[in-house]
């Protein structure tokens, strides 16, 4: 049996705009990848526990309110207390380019802002998933 | 440190990586298997199967908090569809608990069916496994639930439980398609719609006509799992079974003919391989093809052959 | 007769268009017809179907004279950090000529939480102001005279707690409820199905929303009890006919909760307004607000039989489409916004907010804020397309497709109707799909360029990031747990639990009007999480539907 990417998509903080996040788990869908998509509300420590149990080998985070300077980290923060650094981290939303290179540093590979085309996100795992 | 040593000694991580080797048939996934064989066979394994919109994931959800509350641990398997155009899948049950995840006592993990149908994932029952030797007290499988006959439940549970819902309009339907025969437990949930009579009368007759069941009689109980209605009396009705399914030696009976059955899936598999390796490696494959393509030949007599030749 | 000679003439036209093909085909993706004639609309009667502006079925406009008298409200949508900051904003805009406020408040405060709660790490104050008690209000409104200014509140969940806290700040202004101009959103069901700031499941929720409609028609009688949203449900991805459909669907379930609660229509009907998205497609959005009042007058009369013409009337605030902005070359973003606000216009909106050009990256800067004022103001007194009232009826084009759209929209209710109406549609998850099925087609439609965003898929540029972006300080999470410590040590916390131990009673007791103790626990500075938690306690939480 050939082996599945595994991405939890899940939406950190409050905000409820879920149709970015949507979009991008049928994207994965589509791609073949297997998509745990975990709903609104997600706290860091429920997304990090999340990961752990289904074993995924992508957490894609999906924030529109601003939030993400605070929550992001936390997410890195947390796998990384699960022995899960080798997770690749990824983000998109509302954010601005000025806040790319403090979220790249403190470990999200790479942040999609909006327009990017669903393919480029689905090219960038398949290229960074490595096992 | 050893995977398998690893997860018998508790570690959530290990699991979930033994469950991955197991689930994409990692080279090791074998040997993990066998390793854990031993320490299997002492889990409350239970099927969660019914119709879409039954609400299978808010009623698993709010039975293993009930079993938190007793104190016992809990697995839960939950099994979603995989696209057969693309190969990939949404798993959305953990949407509908999220609560779960932060209870370390519990360990949910989602599988897409990878081409599996009759409502688990290809490797359910192997996961179940992982989980039992984990230690586990009570496993839950959440079968697919797209409204097609899912049998397959009653080879990996002890105790399976349909759940209905009234006026969905299809209730009849959902009985027809063969779950009549596979529950131990049925549940009418969402029980505070009209409906919800008719539908328990219709279920209690057609159980009545049933002459397969005759040890167990099985039950119909209502809930409103999503304000936690009836969840007291299920649990009751889920102790029973237990109970029947020991002393009335049906466990032994079950499980042994689940062991037959697994035997025979795993002897056919590598027979299955070997038999594939040897014909494809000289292009004998191709060349029975071609034969049966230009009428040389019945597929019958060249099935014939090939065995003939490997059991020599 | 006539148009049997038309037929004639058009079966030429056919041929000629079948040579010009040959040499030049058309481009694809094309939505509507090539053309339109007199064929189109031979079935509309202008009485019945189209009539006089501010008369039945009011597709022409709710107003005899629309704007020839007063423009639409230009009201911005604004709110951020604290309350002080946001006051600051607020009369900055008044002093720029807007004409009334529009408050955003922060997620927190959506969902009915204090700022010191755990949960809301992160979020103070980001996506719109933090209130977390009467006394962030009473700083919010400070110097803003509420007897004569009318605000519009985006609040759902907690729509009931900010509402009082309104009024208690008004009271000690010394303007009594009676005078109080503005809308609540108060639109639990889009938040279900689109917007996702719910708390409470359905049934408690439409409780909350019909004892605000009763409450207001006795004591706040010029507040607009609701404001049912399809800016949402557009927002997340739907057609324009689903836009109007699902929301016209959910004004139904408003109104049946409340005949249903013992209201009569005429006394709430005349209270209700709703939201529209202005978006990208100009003639389309124009018959889309029309179809849209037609459709609501004609439920209103024929459904519910409501007898006064106020009850008839679809009154609508309009926005440009937020999700329509682009990131990339964001200059651009003045020019969709004001096509978006031409379209509201000749679509005969009572108000607008118009996005600013930043919003794709941050929330607005000042600058950015007043030219998406300025563009109204440009439309409204320099563009001739307020002088006429509905200019563009009789286009055999707009009146083709406001019939086409009216069409689609009664058949999406009906297939509502018959699953039960809007709340058993969201609780299948019925709605939701059908908005992500057109989300996700869109975003194919953009990835294979059969449609073009400029700046994003087409005639891109290398551009540098943009510069000064409006940033939220990382401290206002601070100042409000600070201002929230103070309070409740500062207030009499005895009273203060009688009074919630009082809504907890009434929360409990389904034929009990939740306003009044809700006003009471404010008034003793009740935090919002306070009060919001007791209802949470009594009423647990919604579980959502997701399927994808």
């Amino acid at each position: 049996m050939e082996k599945r990417i595994r991405v939890l998509v899940a939406k950190p903080g409050l905000d409820g705009h879920d149709r970015g996040a949507k979009v991008v788990a049928r994207a994965l869908r589509d791609a073949g990848f297997e998509v745990i998509y975990t709903g609104l509300r997600q706290t860091p420590e429920q997304i990090a526990e999340a990961a752990l149990e289904e074993d995924v080998n992508v957490v894609a985070l999906s924030l529109l309110s601003g939030a993400h300077n605070t929550l992001f980290p936390k997410v890195v923060e947390l796998l990384k207390e699960r022995e899960m650094q080798h997770v690749l981290i990824v983000g998109g939303g509302v954010i601005p380019d000025s806040d790319i290179p403090g979220l790249k540093q403190a470990g999200v590979a790479e942040i999609f802002t909006p327009g990017t085309p669903t393919a480029a996100i689905v090219e960038f795992i398949k290229v960074h998933v490595t096992q | 440190m050893d995977i398998v040593q690893e997860l018998l000694r508790g570690s959530r991580r290990a699991l979930a990586r033994a469950i991955t080797a197991v689930e994409n048939d990692y080279e090791e996934a074998g040997s993990i298997l066998q390793d854990i064989y031993p320490f299997t066979g002492r889990a409350h394994v239970i099927g969660i199967t019914g119709p879409p919109g039954a609400g299978k994931s808010t009623l698993t959800d709010k039975l293993a908090k009930e079993y938190r509350g007793q104190g016992k641990t809990v697995g839960i398997v939950a099994v979603d569809p995989t696209s057969p155009f693309f190969g990939g899948a949404i798993l959305g049950d953990r949407i509908r608990m999220n609560e779960l995840t932060m209870d370390p006592g519990v360990f949910l993990r989602s599988m897409g069916t990878r081409g599996s149908l009759g409502g688990l994932a290809r490797k359910t029952v192997e996961v179940v496994k992982l989980m039992d030797a984990f230690g586990k007290d009570i496993i839950f499988i959440e079968t697919v639930g797209v409204g097609q006959s899912e049998v397959d439940v009653i080879k990996a549970a002890d105790t399976t439980v349909v759940v209905l819902v009234p006026g969905l309009g299809d209730d009849i339907q959902a009985i027809k398609a063969g779950i009549l025969e596979i529950g131990d437990i049925f549940v009418i949930n969402k029980a505070d719609r009209d409906g919800v009579e008719r539908l328990n009368t219709e279920l209690e007759m057609m159980l009545d006509l049933n002459p397969e069941k005759t040890l167990w009689r099985p039950v119909v109980k209502r809930t409103v799992a999503s304000r936690g209605e009836g969840l007291v009396e299920l649990l009751e009705a889920l102790e029973n079974h237990r109970t029947f399914l020991v002393t009335s030696g049906e466990q032994q009976r079950r499980r042994s003919a689940r062991t037959k059955n697994e035997l025979l899936v795993l002897l056919n598999e590598h027979i299955s391989k070997k038999v594939l390796e040897k014909i494809t490696v000289g292009g004998e494959l191709d060349s029975f093809v071609e034969r049966l393509e230009n009428h040389q030949q019945t597929p019958y007599a060249i099935v014939n052959t090939i065995l003939a030749e490997m059991l020599r | 007769m006539e148009n049997q000679l038309l037929h004639g003439k058009m079966a030429e036209y056919t041929a000629k268009v079948e040579k010009a093909l040959a040499k030049n085909p058309e481009r694809h993706n094309l939505e509507h017809n090539r053309l339109y004639t007199p064929l189109d609309i031979e079935e509309l009667d202008y009485e019945r179907d189209l009539g006089f502006p501010g008369s039945y079925p009011y597709t022409r406009g709710v107003q005899p004279t629309m704007y020839r008298g007063r423009f639409w409200t230009m009201r911005q949508y604004a709110g951020f950090a604290t309350a002080e900051e946001s006051n600051k904003r607020y009369r900055y805009l008044l002093e720029q000529g807007q004409t009334g406020l529009s408050c955003a408040f922060d997620l927190p405060t959506q969902i009915g939480y204090d700022s010191d709660d755990a949960i809301s790490e992160g979020e103070v104050g980001k996506v719109g102001v933090a209130i977390d008690s009467l006394a962030d209000m009473e700083i919010l409104f400070d110097g803003i005279d509420l007897g004569k200014v009318s605000t519009s509140m985006t609040i759902n969940a907690p729509a009931a707690v900010l509402l009082a806290m309104y009024i208690a700040v008004a009271e000690k202004q010394g303007v009594s409820a009676d005078k109080l101009k503005g809308t609540i959103q108060n639109d639990i069901l889009k938040e279900y199905a689109a917007r996702g700031t719910y708390i409470f499941p359905p049934k408690p929720s439409m409780r909350l929303i019909t004892n605000i409609f009763e409450y207001c028609s006795k004591h706040v009688p010029q507040w607009n009890t609701i404001s049912i949203s399809g800016y949402h449900i557009r927002e997340a991805g739907s057609s324009a006919a689903q836009e109007i459909a699902f929301t016209i669907a959910d004004g139904i379930a408003y109104v049946d909760a409340a005949i249903k609660a013992g209201l009569d229509v005429d006394d709430f009907a005349g209270r209700l307004s709703f939201f529209w998205n202005a978006h990208n497609n100009v003639l389309e959005e124009v018959a889309k607000f029309r179809a849209s009042r037609r459709v609501w007058a004609k439920v209103m009369k024929e459904r519910f039989g409501a007898k006064n013409p106020k009850s008839w009337m679809l009154r609508v605030h309009t926005q440009t489409a937020g999700s329509m902005l682009t990131a990339q070359q964001p200059e651009n973003n003045i020019v969709r916004v004001a096509l978006q606000t031409a379209a509201a216009v000749l679509g005969g909106t009572q108000s607008l907010h118009t996005n600013s050009k930043d919003e794709a990256l941050a929330l607005p800067t000042e600058d950015a804020v007043r030219i998406a004022l300025r563009t109204q103001q440009i439309v409204a007194y320099e563009s001739g397309l307020a002088d006429v009232v509905d200019p563009l009826a009789g286009s055999y084009y707009i009146e083709a497709l406001t019939s086409q759209i009216e069409k689609e929209c009664w058949e999406y209710i009906q297939k509502i109707d018959d699953m039960g109406g809007a709340v058993a549609a969201i609780e299948k998850g019925y709605i939701q799909r059908e908005i992500q099925e057109s989300a996700y087609k869109w975003q194919l439609e953009v990835e294979s360029k059969k449609r073009i965003i400029v700046g994003v898929n087409q005639f891109q540029i290398d551009e540098k990031p943009p510069e000064g972006l409006l940033r939220v300080d990382a401290s206002v999470g601070e100042m409000q747990k600070r201002k929230l410590s103070a309070l409740r040590a500062k207030r009499d916390n005895a009273v203060l639990q009688e009074k919630l131990k009082a809504l907890e009673t009434a929360a409990r007791e389904e034929s009990t009007n939740l306003m009044p103790p809700i006003l009471e626990a404010v008034q003793a500075y009740g935090t919002l999480g306070e009060i919001c938690g007791v209802l949470r306690s009594v009423f647990g939480e919604y579980q959502a539907h997701v399927s994808l």
